[in-house]
């Protein structure tokens, strides 16, 4: 059958081959709402073998052994959480699933809930048995209807095999588990928010120590972890703890699911062993930007994060050398950018959003996040200053080092790591009042080259302002006054006669 | 559906693989639209309803239809994976209307592979190690 061979092996597509499935790898193959696919690919096993053939102790020194940290972001080792959770005295324990998920351009936590739902509750089963909890939450946003349909059909299912409920497998191990939806409060995605939260309380940290796992969830011992983390367990569980710990880096073991988005052909949901190089992720797997543009820099840890430079791209991707690097791992989001995207424009957004999303407790946070943006705003409209660079540098480190919380601790990070590479392009926005990526639309002016227009009309009949005149077949004008910089005429044209500078 | 015990685990494994699985099951054919959140904006349902409608109209039966969630390559949706018995499943992507009745003929009952909508042959599994 010459025909099939002409067709690739998925093994001969960069976007499949270089990943490697652990959390994902029943991806496209089960259906989600089908508890017996899930079982049939092996499902619940790991369940078993924790219930019935192994002790608490062995449970946690098998999630310890295997280097498992946390994949929400801060890389808290995993074992070691669980093992501080057993330790804290009490009858009653917690665990929690964290799928806040709330970094844009972030959907790791909803694909893996919305496609595989059961490789969370049996992460989280073999937890609350290591750990001593009978009770366990997801916290899941209120804007994942699919995902949060998927948990619902699954726990469903789980509870009518009795896998979730009463003395599971006969063992005498029971165990309930509660969905608890978000309602719109990024902050909700930091443990001690998300607990308030679950309380009913308005969502805003608490100072720590304790830590959760001391006094968490109505002041009872609490495990949390975020959903990709649950979705190692079975897996560790079931193939052992070497076995993990052979994928990967030295301090940075197993793999990790990113969301890939931005300007990147390939834009999915990848799932690659810790120590992958950025440059492998951008073009062996990404295949590359669109249009042939030239790679800038990749923003990964969302609005918690920071950009690693072109110079930087054989880098390998792991929690102590994404730090060094002055970014951070975070959930999984990886935001790819071309030279096209201007690094003000970058922090400003993130700081808007964070600035927006601060519950307000810290002045460090709610005062400072707005001196920022305003600082942003400015050198994007033309009116920076020469000590604005200062200012923004000191402001980020005050906010970093005062701030309660992980939201108010990071979220300077986009601006010190884009000053830290991009220093030129802050410079070129404040002393010379132009923006190189052409994105700040008050530092850029539209017009038309008169030697390429032919008159075709085309701009003129696309702009919403109506700000372009000219006869047809003469060259066309655009009125300065009336142009908005949205950049239809430039896209629209196809003689390349409409010029940014 | 009943409590069940750790030695059901296994039957129900060998039940749904020969429901399911081509190489022990009754099915000619297995298609699977990928419907995760990314499917079904790019217009998942609507392929997945097509794809019911054509076997009912001509009564086929043995052709299984399922769905899974993301297949993880977002930017190409909607993505269907159409596997003969006997033969490596096969990976469509970037799916209209038009193109999932083409691949429908010619490749589920015409057992002849569209090779200009096709992405890929070949499964994705666990992770193997070093």
């Amino acid at each position: 059958m010459s025909e099939q061979e002409i067709i690739p092996q998925i093994s001969d597509i960069g976007f499949f081959s270089r990943q490697a499935l652990v959390v994902l790898k029943n991806r496209g193959l089960i259906d989600p709402e089908k508890i017996d696919e899930y079982i049939a690919r092996g499902g619940y096993r790991a369940l078993a073998k924790a219930l019935t053939r192994m002790a608490p102790e062995e449970i946690i020194k098998e999630i310890k052994d295997s280097g498992l940290r946390g994949r929400g972001g801060a890389g808290f080792p995993t074992g070691l959480k669980w093992e501080l959770c057993r330790k804290f005295p009490g009858e009653v324990k917690y665990i929690i699933g964290n799928a806040d998920e709330g970094d844009p351009g972030a959907f790791m936590d909803r694909s893996i809930v919305e496609a595989d739902p059961h490789s969370v509750l049996e992460g989280m089963l073999i937890g609350a048995k290591a750990i001593g909890a009978k009770e366990g939450y997801i916290y899941i946003r209120a804007e994942y209807p699919l995902a949060t349909k998927m948990l619902e059909v699954a726990i469903r299912q789980a509870k009518e095999y009795g896998l979730i409920g009463e003395d599971i497998f006969g063992t005498g191990f029971s165990f309930d588990i509660h969905i608890k939806q978000g309602a719109g409060a990024f902050v909700c995605g930091e443990e001690s928010s998300l607990i308030g939260s679950i309380e009913g309380r308005p969502p805003e940290p608490r100072q720590r120590p304790p830590f959760p796992v001391q006094a968490g969830l109505w002041g009872r011992p609490t495990n949390i972890n975020n959903v990709e983390t649950w979705a190692n367990v079975p897996v560790i569980i079931d193939r052992g703890a070497k076995w993990f710990a052979n994928i990967g880096t030295e301090k940075s073991k197993g793999t990790k699911v990113f969301s890939l988005v931005g300007k990147i052909n390939n834009t999915g949901l990848v799932e690659v062993p810790m120590g992958i190089t950025i440059k492998e992720i951008i073009y062996d797997i990404g295949g590359g930007i669109p249009g042939g543009k030239e790679f800038k820099a990749l923003q990964t840890g969302g609005p918690s994060g920071g950009c690693i430079p072109k110079s930087l791209m054989d880098l390998p991707i792991d929690y102590e050398r994404l730090t060094e690097a002055g970014s951070i791992m975070g959930s999984g989001g990886l935001i790819v950018m071309d030279e096209d995207t201007c690094v003000v424009d970058l922090a400003k957004y993130f700081i808007d959003f964070t600035n927006d999303e601060s519950c307000g407790k810290c002045s460090s946070c709610r005062d400072g996040s707005t001196a920022l943006l305003e600082i942003l705003e400015r050198i994007s409209a033309g009116e920076g200053k020469e000590e604005d660079l200062g200012l923004l540098w000191e402001i980020s480190n005050a906010v970093k080092d005062a701030s309660m919380c992980g939201l108010g601790q990071t979220l300077p990070n986009p601006v010190l790591s884009t000053l830290r590479y991009f220093r030129d392009e802050y410079e070129a926005h404040v002393r010379q009042k132009k923006c190189p990526a052409k994105v700040c639309k008050a530092l850029v002016k539209y017009f038309i080259d008169d030697k390429k227009c032919t008159g075709c009309t085309l701009c003129a009949r696309n702009c919403p302002q109506g700000a372009i005149s000219g006869e047809k077949k003469m060259p066309h004008k655009i009125d300065l006054d009336k142009c908005v910089k949205c950049g239809i005429c430039f896209e629209v044209c196809k003689f390349a006669a409409v010029i940014r500078e | 559906m009943e409590k069940i015990r750790i030695e059901d685990l296994e039957k129900i494994t060998q039940r749904v693989k020969k429901a399911t699985l081509l190489r022990e099951g009754a099915g000619r054919v297995k298609i699977t639209v990928h419907m995760g959140t990314c499917g079904i904006s790019a217009g998942a349902k609507e392929i997945m309803d097509i794809l019911r409608e054509e076997l009912k109209k001509n009564d086929i039966h043995d052709v299984i239809l399922t769905s899974s969630g993301c297949a993880g390559l977002c930017s190409k949706e909607p993505m269907a994976t159409v596997e003969l018995k006997g033969e490596e499943p096969v990976k469509y992507i970037a799916l209209t209307a038009g193109k999932a009745l083409k691949i429908f003929n010619e490749h589920v009952l015409g057992a002849r592979i569209v090779k200009e909508y096709a992405l890929a042959k070949g499964s994705e599994r666990l992770y193997q190690g070093e």
